[in-house]
């Protein structure tokens, strides 16, 4: 098989499994994330067993993963390098705060809600778009 | 408590965490879905647009999948969109507030470089600094938003 039919069955399993994992954990439903992030109301901690859960399986993974010299089907591991903390991590990181809990949607569970599209969720997904071409045109320093 | 939920929590939570660790292992690459979206929609093709599209279709077909099933393997704590039982929950708001926060995830996610899953789940499991700060941004923010529309203005979401 070629390489790159191999690669793209790979990121469809990655997809497919987080997917799976967003619906059987109630993600895909923003009543849910609202309710955990609503600390005065009454509160719910679901999306602290499935964050908690995902990192530390992931942690554990990462750690057998990254030993290695490189990835089953390509050349290199692909890392994050940056260090810095910087006005856009924090500020960006603050903007996406606000969206979130306005609508309860962060950006996986949006696109994998997609089978139960619904008109607000159009809305959601076309202004997330055009929020990230917006993104990539505000320069890095400026 | 509801201990049901609480449960499909951690099982969903270790499946995302599985999938990310999948994602390392074969392609080298972090899972963080605003990163792969936004790339694979924004951004020059540059040759490995198949995988990110992969992925997507992958993400978006993960729930349809445990509809097929029947729909009581789903999670939702409120009503969920008609024809995925109990799979997919309705959106909190109507479009306005949509626009407006789907305006802002997109920026801030792009600006910030990652959202929950990017920073969340795979930028801690690295120990990354920078993806604490986010992370710990992005939550602190979330919460305040919902008391001030919950509790102070109320309505709304």
């Amino acid at each position: 098989m070629k390489r790159e039919t191999i690669k793209t069955i790979m990121g469809y399993i990655a997809g497919l499994i987080f997917g799976l994992g967003l619906a059987i954990s109630g993600m895909t439903d923003p009543a849910r994330v609202l309710g955990f992030l609503d600390l005065a109301g009454a509160w719910d901690p679901t999306l602290m067993f499935v964050l908690g859960a995902a990192v530390v399986t992931n942690f554990i993974g990462y750690r057998l993963v990254l030993r290695r010299p490189h990835p089953l089907f390509a050349e290199r591991f692909q890392l994050p390098t940056r260090q810095d903390i910087d006005g856009r991590l924090i500020g960006g990181a603050a903007l996406f705060g606000i969206g979130w809990g306005l609508s309860g949607y962060c950006p996986g569970p949006a696109f994998a809600s997609i089978a139960g599209l619904t008109g607000p969720l159009v809305a959601m997904l076309v202004a997330m778009v055009a929020g990230w071409f917006l993104a990539r045109a505000i320069p890095a320093r400026g | 408590m509801d201990w049901t939920a609480s449960l499909q929590g951690l099982i969903g939570g270790v499946l995302i965490g599985l999938s990310a660790t999948w994602l390392m292992a074969t392609l080298g690459r972090i899972a963080g879905i605003s990163g792969i979206i936004g790339t694979l929609l924004t951004a020059r093709p540059q040759g490995d647009s198949t995988w990110r599209l992969a992925f997507v279709l992958g993400l978006i077909s993960g729930p349809v999948v445990l509809m097929l099933l029947g729909g009581s393997l789903g999670n939702v704590a409120g009503n969920g969109v008609d024809v995925t039982g109990e799979v997919i929950g309705e959106p909190a708001g109507g479009v306005a507030l949509m626009l407006v926060a789907g305006l802002l995830v997109g920026l801030g996610t792009g600006l910030g470089s990652g959202c929950t899953s990017g920073h969340g789940v795979c930028g801690l499991a690295r120990l990354s600094v920078r993806s604490m700060v986010a992370t710990l941004t992005f939550l602190v923010v979330a919460i305040v938003t919902v008391f001030v529309v919950r509790h102070m203005i109320g309505g709304g979401a």
